[in-house]
């Protein structure tokens, strides 16, 4: 499979007042085409706006990408002008935001909104885009697709509105889509019918898939590479196998214990990982894990680790070796 | 709707005729009443006999809710507003002579208070904080500061003696000559809307950075769309529903302030008419007029509840 993205270094930051939280820090990870990688931790730990800087979203100020590459389709798009991520945007790359409820506008009908990406990249009409709006609806299973798109977002429920916003993303046949926390407002069964619709889609498409979450147990049928963020940087990333059978970070190992999983013993204890994120504005030096990690040295006080590899490409960074 | 629409409308009468009475009892207590101007101009002498002939003629002998109730009944039953007490002439037609120019001054004042508003208030909100941002809450923060017949006094007084210019205030008809009839408006319309261009400036700003930080707006960016539609497509509809409000709520000052402007710049409107009523205590039209200006009020704030249905489907779908 050609290699469709790929992040490095990429480093963004708010800047208040008086403090610079650093959001991103140093992140770096490749993305084949057709490919699912989860992005997965804890709220707060970047994962969002890992997701906006790849489409240059960040809003300016207060943020700012202050350095690394974005390689897509080997151009960086850190590189190119306005006009050009312009038409990458929406176009190449999609997004399905998090909040169903909030992300659609109220003034609009569904049609309308579904229609609007085809008809400036693709340049068909409104008419035209209606119809393909039409049948998009009922790609993503909503009935009556053709009295639907002349609805407007209050008349949908929260999972139909993520299923509109799922076919808007699938309109222009990107190369890419980013989900950020697709399913997280909606209850688990609407969750996993979504899911398993994307990533049906997904793989009719031949659309590449990076999925938000912070929830490990759900991702482990849907994604081919996991990647797991804490405080700004990814700790830990392999292959779904790899992180689900053999996690080497602390914080990865906290994380499956934190979330029921598929062939889990019902009765074993659900324990999240102690403590609480840390402030991005001021992550201590050394492992920023450090204060919650059960296998803490003195080491990982004082200095921070780097991802180093396990075994092909999987890789951790923490100075222990735990199994 | 339609049934939201009657409903309405049945709760504007009571108003109506309450505020009907108010006015029409408080003009009757002003100091020195019609008999006593009539009376002064025509050098008849203050015999009580006359008074009480002229009282007796005009009506005004009966006691107010009298008076107030037959005045009421030939509206509700022959559509008569009355005459003038001066000048005989049928109330409805005074009203209905001056009326254009008012609706004329009023309507270009809110057109040009609108074209100054909203594009300067949905400028400083994209550009937030940047020089042009603060310019245009400098000019805001002036509209709402300089009131209105300072700004008119100011601009019929200044150019006049500096330059030897001064605003036209020849009304021509609009049929006979558009351009010039529009040239008259121009000076006084300008100076009204620049005073109601103010708040809505402000409201626009703030509605519009509300706007812009929801989600909806981010989802418009990750589309791929123009700032220009993000902003027109997308924010501009979401943000007007209070600003349409505020326009509603500042019809009854764009009244008073017409009749301020109209005798600045001397234009034959209502707000002339009733000045005029008032230094000559003409209660028919006084009463008149307000119980016009207050049709007008009430039906205006109609039609901006009408327009949230336009503008935001939810309403629309209730
Ligand atoms: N617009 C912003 N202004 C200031 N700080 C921001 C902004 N957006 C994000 N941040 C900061 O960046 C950090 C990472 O936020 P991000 O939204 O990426 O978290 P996340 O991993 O997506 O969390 P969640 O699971 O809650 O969505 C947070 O500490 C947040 O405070
Ligand atoms: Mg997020």
């Amino acid at each position: 499979m050609p290699q469709l993205l790929k992040v490095r270094n990429l480093q963004t930051q708010f800047f208040a007042r008086d403090s610079i939280v650093k959001a991103v820090d140093g992140v770096s990870f490749d993305l084949n085409e057709g490919e699912t990688l989860a992005l997965v931790g804890e709220s707060g730990c970047g994962k969002s706006v890992t997701a906006m800087s790849i489409l240059r979203l960040i809003p300016n100020p207060p943020g700012k990408i202050v350095g690394g590459e974005i390689f897509f389709q080997g151009r960086d798009l850190l590189k190119i002008s306005e006009d050009e991520v312009r038409d990458i945007r929406g176009n190449d790359i999609a997004m399905v935001f998090q909040e169903p409820m909030t992300s659609l506008n109220p003034s609009l009908t569904i049609g309308r909104q579904i229609s609007e990406p085809m008809e400036v990249h693709k340049g068909i009409t409104l008419k035209k885009g209606l119809l393909r709006a039409k049948d998009l609806l009922g790609k993503v299973n909503i009935a009556a697709p053709e009295r639907r798109i002349h609805d407007y977002p209050h008349q949908f429920s929260g999972g139909m509105r993520q299923r509109a916003m799922i076919a808007m993303g699938l309109g222009c046949n990107p190369k890419l889509i980013i989900a950020d926390e697709p399913t997280t407002a909606l209850d688990v069964t609407v969750q996993a019918q979504l899911l398993e619709l994307m990533k049906n889609l997904t793989r009719e498409y031949g659309t590449a898939l990076i999925l938000i979450t912070h929830n490990l147990g759900v991702v482990a049928r849907y994604a081919d590479r996991v990647n797991v963020m804490y405080a700004g940087r990814i700790v830990e990333k392999g292959t779904a196998h790899e992180i689900y059978d053999d996690p080497r970070h602390p914080y990865t190992i906290g994380l499956l214990k934190s979330v029921p999983q598929l062939d889990q013993d019902v009765k074993t204890r659900l324990v999240p990982v102690r403590g609480q994120p840390p402030d991005l504005s001021k992550v201590p030096e050394g492992c920023a894990f450090y204060p919650r990690c059960d296998f803490a040295t003195e080491r990982c006080r004082k200095e921070s680790p780097v991802l180093e590899t396990v075994s092909g490409n999987h890789e951790k960074a923490c100075w222990i070796d735990v199994k | 709707m339609y049934a939201y629409i009657l409903r309405r409308l049945l709760t504007i009468i009571p108003t109506l005729i309450i505020a009907s009475f108010i006015v029409f009892s408080l003009i009757r207590l002003v100091p020195g009443d019609v008999i006593d101007m009539m009376v002064s101009q025509h050098d008849i002498g203050d015999a009580e006999v006359t008074r009480a002939t002229l009282e007796k003629a005009m009506g005004l002998d009966k006691p107010i809710y009298i008076q107030f109730g037959a005045w009421l009944g030939k509206i509700a039953l022959h559509g008569d507003f009355g005459d003038s007490l001066w000048k005989g002439t049928a109330v409805a037609d005074e009203i209905l002579a001056r009326a254009p120019v008012t609706f004329e001054l009023g309507l270009i004042a809110l057109t040009i208070g609108l074209l100054l508003a909203l594009p300067i208030g949905i400028y400083s909100a994209i550009r937030q904080d940047t020089i042009g941002d603060y310019i245009g809450r400098t000019v805001a923060i002036l509209g709402m500061a300089i009131p209105a017949f300072w700004l008119g006094t100011m601009i019929m007084v200044y150019p006049a003696s500096w330059w030897g210019w001064s605003p036209s205030i020849k009304l021509v008809p609009f049929s006979e000559d558009p351009i010039g009839n529009l040239k008259t408006f121009l000076v006084p319309g300008t100076v009204l809307g620049f005073a109601l261009a103010g708040v809505t400036m402000r409201m626009t700003r703030a509605m519009m950075l509300e706007v812009l930080r929801q989600d909806y707006i981010r989802t418009a960016w990750a589309k791929g769309l123009k700032e220009k539609v993000v902003i027109l497509r997308h924010a501009l509809k979401n943000s007007l529903i209070p600003v349409v409000t505020l326009i509603g709520l500042q019809v009854p000052i764009l009244v008073g302030g017409t009749i301020v402007i109209e005798q600045i710049f001397v234009l034959p409107g209502m707000g002339l008419l009733m000045l005029e009523a008032v230094n000559q205590r003409d209660y028919p039209i006084i009463a008149g007029v307000m119980l016009f200006i207050g049709l007008v009020v009430l039906f205006v704030n109609l039609m901006v509840d009408m327009s949230y249905g336009w503008l935001d489907p939810k309403v629309r779908h209730k």
